[in-house]
């Protein structure tokens, strides 16, 4: 008989250093996501990351500040190439396409893939111009065309009642909340597919920021939408699947309904319920 | 879920205010329980002040059960609680419920004390209701102590012990009505006891849905109108 002690584990580690990633979507996939690592010079900041953000969807990313989540959006239009020290690993595919495959146009895949801001950033141009300066770029300049675009785009983002008089004026005089809708309208006005949404009403009072969730609520039947979002209750409120982060990992994604009642991992129950870990 | 889950808030008001709620609901499950244990003693040794006692003890109960309802009501108002914290809120609102009708229920034997004294008592001391008596109260007891421990694993034992109560019930039953087939001067006293073994399985019946609440609190998962074998595998893997 052998003497040699088996060596037995009692807990099977890989079973918790694995995400739970549950209830994905059986929809069509917009956004996959696979081994992703992202390393700001020698720091990594993002580690393996994989997940499929479903179509037509809203999927809100919430965890602690500096958790990654803000770095994960940016990867999928790319702004992190904007860092000079940010180097990735893994890849992005958006409807099949590999985004970070060379001979990419970044520009046409900012095109596909809009991006909105914590902070309004309107341009210091008229509320009319603003809207149409991504079509001006591409080359129109039909006026009808323009009107159009305008009009339906401000409409899209629920502001046209609000500045259908005044689209000369100057959009620096809109209010904060305003602002964050015309700079949707800009986003949507070049038509893409998926809206990033970066703490998109954390700058704004509290009916702004209702406005701006009833917003996401009518954009998704349009586009795809990633939110990320500090305030919970909003991820609760407007997204379908919520997406947790923590220190660069993505500790769980599932359903929101799910994940606001019953996670299956501690650490997101701990953050969601304000607890310390 | 641990059981030191519950507190760890980064705001230790939130952990008073939840702390001070499951107190709340301790200290009604204690006194339904002892209003069980009284209104079977008021009955069966035919004390009317004892019996006083349990119907104006259900006023205390009423009462609580309003306060922990507003309790839970501030708490989702102001804090928006998610996850456990929401399944114990809502489990908790969903105990008091049932916490108050066992209160009714024992106050509605310790109403038959009166009856039984208005008519005459005879030799009789309702020995038929002893023994569903004490497993309502152990079910009961047992209950109120699986929600103070937040007991998964109690709570699902406990929920196997209904069908004893119901087939005591059973017994019970098929003894009063062969006596009343037997003499029709049973007929009183069998009614009056068959109205007490009816509240006391009802009792045993709402223990049990505290103990489904501990499971939906502590797990998420929803085993009221699961068989045994369902719940088993559900909560406990088994």
């Amino acid at each position: 008989m052998s003497t040699e002690p088996t060596r037995t584990h009692a807990i099977d580690m890989s079973a918790i250093a694995q995400p739970r990633v549950a209830n994905t979507p059986a929809g069509k996939t917009s956004i996959d996501i696979q081994n992703l690592n992202l390393f700001y010079a020698d720091k990594q900041a993002l580690h393996n990351i994989n997940m499929q953000i479903p179509e037509k969807q809203v999927t809100a990313y919430i965890g602690p500040s500096g958790c990654g989540k803000s770095t994960l959006l940016r990867c999928i239009n790319r702004m992190n190439d904007l860092v000079d020290s940010a180097r990735i690993e893994g890849n992005i595919s958006i409807e099949g396409a590999d985004i970070y495959r060379p001979g990419v146009d970044v520009a046409e895949l900012r095109r596909h893939v809009g991006m909105v801001f914590q902070k309004p950033n309107p341009f210091p141009k008229s509320i009319y111009e603003n809207v149409a300066y991504g079509l001006r770029i591409q080359g129109v300049n039909e006026r009808r065309i323009l009107d159009e675009a305008v009009e339906k785009s401000l409409r899209g983002a629920a502001i046209w009642d609000e500045v259908k008089d005044r689209l000369q004026d100057n959009a620096l005089g809109l209010s904060g909340g305003q602002q964050q809708r015309l700079v949707i309208a800009r986003a949507i006005a070049i038509e893409p597919s998926i809206l990033l949404l970066d703490e998109p009403s954390s700058a704004l009072d509290p009916i702004s920021s209702l406005k701006i969730e009833e917003l996401i609520n009518e954009l998704k039947e349009t586009y795809t939408i990633v939110i990320v979002t500090h305030n919970m209750q909003q991820a609760a409120r407007v997204s379908d699947f919520t997406a947790f982060m923590y220190m660069g990992d993505l500790i769980e994604f599932d359903e929101t309904n799910t994940i606001f009642t019953n996670p299956a991992k501690k650490q997101t129950e701990d953050y969601i319920t304000g607890r310390y870990g | 879920m641990e059981k030191q889950h519950i507190g760890k808030h980064i705001s230790h008001q939130f952990n008073e205010d939840i702390e001070s709620i499951r107190n709340k609901v301790l200290v009604m499950g204690g006194l339904v329980e002892q209003q069980t244990i009284d209104a079977v003693e008021a009955v069966t040794q035919g004390n009317i002040e004892l019996a006083e006692q349990v119907v104006q003890s259900d006023k205390t109960v009423n009462a609580l059960e309003q306060e922990i309802d507003e309790d839970c009501l501030l708490i989702i108002a102001k804090r928006q609680p998610a996850a456990f914290d929401l399944r114990l809120l809502i489990g908790v609102s969903k105990t008091i419920t049932d916490l108050e009708r066992i209160g009714d229920q024992a106050a509605r034997i310790a109403g038959m004390a009166f009856k039984l004294e208005e008519s005459n008592r005879g030799a009789s001391d309702y020995s038929e209701l002893k023994h569903l008596s004490v497993l309502v109260r152990n079910i009961l007891h047992d209950a109120l102590d699986a929600f103070a421990r937040l007991d998964i694993e109690s709570s699902v034992e406990i929920l196997t012990r209904d069908k004893e109560i119901d087939q005591e019930y059973v017994s019970v039953f098929r003894q009063l009505t062969l006596s009343m087939m037997e003499d029709n001067r049973n007929i009183k006293r069998a009614l009056n006891i068959m109205i007490a073994i009816r509240s006391l399985e009802r009792i045993g019946d709402h223990a049990c849905n505290v103990c489904d609440y501990v499971i939906y609190a502590v797990k998420g998962e929803d085993v009221r109108h699961m068989e045994q074998d369902e719940i088993k595998r559900a909560v406990l893997g088994k």
